[in-house]
């Protein structure tokens, strides 16, 4: 389904689109107040960006760096070319040890992997522990968003969701009361589980550590509890030094919630005492975008959602309508790398506001790449033929000026004279919400060649008249 | 100084008044601009489609219109914008771009930055909404976005400067001070429920705030909103800036 047909079954129901919207932009306003406190704000996103530049430009040196220094540490360093390599080694590790139950944190890339449906299929118990991604686990569903991942579910659904689920009293809406009743359930599957999987936030190349950060601490109990540990980490996350860690802290938490930086900052550096600490370097893809100059700061990307929570189009369509386990403006960069075919309508789902460009911490420009696909999707000949040939006729058109003067002045017959349901019809989709445009009963190079607009009186005269015609 | 007057294709076409407000605002700034007949359209709808070769005609067609001029001034952000920045990928000639990007002004950026007017003379004594349109905003830095630290340049509103000098005028507080309007050209007929949703939001925003008159410094954001505002039956009134400089009144 294209991105236009869900979001207009998304914003069919328009209250439910306006409530979406109002959800992310408090997100939103609480981001921007965030970054104005910050006279640096703008030196950090630009030593952010610079950093992360940096990194892919010497990408394989600095993973062999965090590889050996990662080992040296005691973990296990395993290498994934893309979704399906990912996947057997998780479950290759978790088989051997016969492990049958495990918790999982803060992980979009197992997402991205589709982890989940493969363990269930082998008879493992997989539960996300972050509360977002447990609620949509539990309504057999994706998330809608990557920080916030059941921000489409509306406080009574999740009730309602609890109470069949769990047993909680039918009709509370009490967040203190519903938050006590999942601690206590997930508690229960933390102790039980044997292996913990989490994401990486950042893998720091000069120590061998990393980073994941939480809210809610789930990433702590999930790793710590259980014997072994599994990380799952897109090449990407690397950066070189502990020192530039501080950049990203600051600008992570900050765009993502508002928050001047997240509950928990957790650092993973080798396996605990008598543990194991697994962790898997996945490209999938990734390394085609970095071979691709116009794409690879696509990679600098932290994963903060900010380009989401601003980007009007995803607040009033919601997460899902993008088809993909990232949404939004970066979703809608990175998607079309992996499938043009599939994904050739993401990059239409854009009015080009620049509003994404302008928010993103590491500086990705993110409506420019947008805009780019689109003319990769038109040399691919992936855009339809229709839409291809129709703009090569404005062209055509635009380039003549003759023939730019005739189209307009049939086209302003044309409106001036047919009657509604010729311009109104099915075939219009400008129309069937909008009035169109008025045709004005002379253009302005007319009025222009007329000697109209010398003095201010005689211009007054004409533009009451044009203004009588619409 | 020879300046070139930029008429955008459906401003010509469409909205006639426009065209003649930007022509008078710039004749009581001292400047008498030449209006080449030639012109037609600076090839946006092709080139934010994606259609590069159906583009570049037109961006040639455009650049041999305005090459003997000082400067191109016209009263659209977004097709100033589309000259300034995205004409690299349209020219090939790549001195000449940048000669023709560096020469085309928006119509209140020419006046505040190239002519040094922060004072307009005139009345308009009416409550009005500024929708501060996208590509002005972010693509040629009429005002600094909502979305940037508090250093960030410019630190002025050049449009929000030139209107607020207007006797009688009053400027309305939006909620959202730079959301887009969800116009987006091709976006808005691709992707149409969407973008009425987000004209429809803009529209209560500026009602909210108790304004008669909506302006934008792009009459393609009011095309739109019109559409909306006149479909809906809202009582609310669009005008372009240069409408208002011009002394018209609603
Ligand atoms: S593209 Fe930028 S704004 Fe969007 S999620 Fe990534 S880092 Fe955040």
């Amino acid at each position: 389904m294209s991105h236009a047909t869900a979001a207009a079954e998304f914003v069919a129901d328009v209250d439910r689109a306006r409530w979406h919207d109002r959800a992310l932009w408090f997100v939103r306003s609480k981001r921007d107040k965030c970054a104005q406190q910050l006279p640096e704000w703008e030196a950090l996103r630009e030593r952010a960006s610079l950093v992360k530049q940096h990194t892919a430009s010497r990408m394989a040196e600095y993973l062999e760096e965090f590889e050996r220094n990662a080992v040296a540490l005691g973990a296990v360093v395993h290498w994934a070319r893309d979704a399906a390599e990912h996947n057997a080694i998780v479950y290759g590790l978790l088989k051997e040890r016969g492990i049958q139950r495990v918790v999982k944190s803060k992980s979009m890339l197992t997402e991205e992997c589709g982890l989940n449906p493969l363990l269930e299929s082998k008879g493992l118990e997989v539960v996300d522990t972050d509360l977002g991604e447990w609620i949509v686990q539990l309504r057999h569903e994706h998330p809608s968003h990557i920080v916030m991942p059941a921000i489409h579910v509306k406080k009574q659904e999740v009730g309602e969701l609890f109470h069949e689920k769990l047993g909680t009293t039918a009709g509370s809406t009490d967040e203190k009361y519903l938050v006590g009743a999942a601690r206590a359930e997930l508690r229960s599957k933390f102790l039980a589980g044997t292996a913990g999987i989490t994401g990486v936030n950042f893998a720091i190349a000069e120590t061998g550590g990393f980073v994941v950060c939480t809210n809610e601490g789930n990433a702590d109990l999930g790793a710590s509890l259980p014997a072994l540990h599994i990380a799952s980490m897109g090449i990407e996350k690397l950066i070189p030094r502990m020192a530039d860690l501080g950049v990203f802290l600051r600008l992570l938490a900050r765009s993502a919630t508002g928050q001047p930086i997240t509950t928990y900052s957790s650092h993973f550096h080798g396996p605990k005492p008598g543990g194991e600490l697994h962790i898997v370097l996945v490209d999938n893809g990734r390394s085609k975008l970095l071979a691709n100059e116009e794409l690879r700061r696509s990679l600098n990307c932290i994963r903060c959602g900010a380009c989401m929570n601003t980007c009007p189009v995803y607040r009033r369509s919601g997460g899902h309508s993008y088809g993909v386990t990232v949404p939004g403006p970066i979703g809608s960069v990175l998607y079309p790398a992996r499938d043009m075919q599939a994904h050739k309508s993401l990059p239409d789902a854009c009015s080009l506001c620049g509003s994404c460009t302008d928010v993103c911490p590491v500086k990705i420009p993110l409506h420019h790449q947008l805009l780019a696909w689109r003319k990769t999707l038109v040399k691919a000949k992936v855009t339809p033929w229709h839409m291809r040939a129709a703009m090569s006729v404005v062209g055509g058109v635009m380039a003549r000026p003759w023939l730019f003067r005739l189209g307009g002045k049939l086209g302003r017959f044309a409106l001036r004279w047919s009657p509604r349901w010729l311009t109104y019809n099915g075939l219009n989709p400008w129309g069937a919400q909008r009035e169109m445009p008025p045709a004005a009963k002379q253009t302005f190079s007319k009025l222009y060649d007329d000697g109209i607009g010398h003095g201010s009186a005689r211009m007054d005269g004409i533009d009451k008249d044009q203004n009588k015609l619409d | 100084m020879r300046v070139g007057l930029f008429i955008p294709c459906y401003i010509d076409q469409c909205y006639p008044q426009v065209g003649l407000a930007t022509l008078q605002v710039l004749r009581r700034c001292g400047v008498e601009p030449e209006y080449p007949r030639e012109q037609t359209c600076c090839g946006q709808p092709m080139a934010n489609s994606g259609c590069v070769e159906a583009a570049k005609p037109v961006a040639r067609h455009f650049a041999e219109t305005f090459a003997a001029y000082d400067y191109v001034v016209g009263p659209s952000g977004s097709c100033v914008s589309m000259i300034r920045n995205h004409y690299d990928d349209l020219l090939d000639d790549a001195a000449e771009q940048q000669r023709l990007a560096g020469k085309t002004f928006e119509l209140c950026e020419f006046l505040v930055d190239v002519l040094k007017i922060d004072r307009i003379e005139g009345r308009f004594p009416h409550r009005v909404g500024l929708h501060q349109s996208c590509h002005g905003l972010r693509e040629l830095g009429l005002a600094r976005q909502s979305e940037l630290g508090p250093t960030a340049t410019p630190q002025v509103n050049k449009v929000r400067t030139l209107l607020q000098s207007l006797e009688g005028i009053t400027l309305v507080d939006l909620a959202r001070t730079d959301e887009c309007c969800g116009f987006g050209g091709t976006f808005a007929v691709k992707e149409a429920a969407v973008s009425c949703l987000m004209g429809r939001d803009r529209i209560a925003d500026h009602q909210q705030a108790g304004a008669e008159v909506m302006t934008a410094g792009d009459m393609s954001c009011l095309m739109h909103l019109e559409g909306l505002i006149k479909r809906d039956g809202a009582p609310l009134r669009v005008m372009h800036v240069a409408e208002i400089l011009a002394g018209n009144q609603p």
